[in-house]
């Protein structure tokens, strides 16, 4: 431990306590999911490679500058960044305050945003079925919608587990489960933007490049 | 330290995660909306920011850094990100070659 600088920061901001003995026991509970995300890091990575091969495969179908909008993944990039701040918020308000209704808001505006990002995802992927670019038409447009669809998934998925949480609070409280499974979701939900940031640059920006 | 000071210090990373990664994001799209760039510069610089956007997420918002304290998460990125290094670059190197040779 860093006894002169006092406690550290460990894990999303979420030391439960500053008692050192504590942080060690939450830190394994923590690293086992971090060994989860670099798998998931793994996945996403191997289709980011199937994209790129995937790129000029666009066999008559719309390819990626007319079919990509910069103005809504803007927006998208915008409401995924945000609800990461949020998310952070909540997870200083979890550690530091003791009353419930700061930790509540702050996860129910990281959950408003992230829905938010998948009103606005889909919105997108209706266009672009609507002008014919649906996973069927070529390589490149199967590949894309398993990319962009699988981190949507992911989205979703953060999403319900935000609302698990909120109803575990509810109902147990702040007991120290309920404190890891909030940690975990932090991470996961840190990740999700992480993997935003190389979708935004490799698929829409790089895509929208004259 | 007391409580109040470490807390504003804790807000303090966030919102310094948040105010870097904004004028990054901005400059990537703004990059290319305005068509400062062309071509190959504008891709390298996108990933180049992109890249950097990451390292300040993983720094401010994950906490990792180089104290012991996340050392080992620090560790298991780094291997991560080499095994993902390798299958991305061999997929890529292996598949544009095949695309050359069937030309």
């Amino acid at each position: 431990m860093d006894g002169v600088a006092g406690p550290q920061l460990r894990h999303a901001g979420l030391n439960l306590s500053d008692d050192p003995r504590e942080l060690d026991e939450v830190e394994s509970d923590v690293f086992g999911f971090w060994i989860f995300l670099m798998s998931d890091a793994v996945l996403f990575a191997l289709l980011f490679a199937i994209y790129g091969t995937m790129l000029p495969a666009t066999a008559g179908a719309p390819g990626p500058a007319r079919e990509f909008k910069i103005g809504p993944a803007f927006i998208e990039t915008m409401l995924l960044l945000t609800s990461s701040f949020t998310f952070g918020m909540a997870s200083i308000s979890l550690k530091r305050d003791p009353r419930p209704g700061r930790l509540v808001l702050w996860l129910g505006a990281t959950l408003l945003l992230g829905l938010a990002f998948l009103a606005m995802e889909g919105h997108d992927f209706a266009t672009m079925a609507s002008d014919h670019a649906t996973p069927d038409r070529s390589g490149f447009l199967s590949s894309f919608f398993v990319l962009v669809g699988m981190h949507g998934l992911h989205v979703t998925i953060g999403a319900i587990w935000t609302l698990v949480m909120l109803a575990q609070l509810a109902i147990f409280g702040r007991d120290r489960r309920v404190k890891v499974n909030l940690i975990r979701l932090s991470l996961f939900w840190h990740f999700l933007d992480i993997v935003w940031i190389a979708i935004f640059s490799v698929v829409y920006l790089q895509g929208l490049i004259h | 330290m007391t409580s109040p000071r470490l807390q504003r210090r804790e807000t303090l990373t966030y919102v310094v995660g948040y105010a870097l990664a904004l004028p990054l994001t901005g400059a990537a799209f703004g990059l290319v909306y305005l068509r400062l760039l062309g071509g190959g510069h504008a891709f390298y610089t996108v990933l180049g920011l992109g890249l950097v956007q990451m390292m300040v997420h993983f720094r401010c918002f994950l906490h990792i850094d180089l104290k012991r304290s996340a050392r080992a998460d620090l560790q298991l990125i780094l291997f991560s990100s080499l095994i993902i290094a390798l299958m991305v670059g061999g997929t890529l190197v292996l598949l544009f070659n095949l695309r050359t040779r069937m030309i």
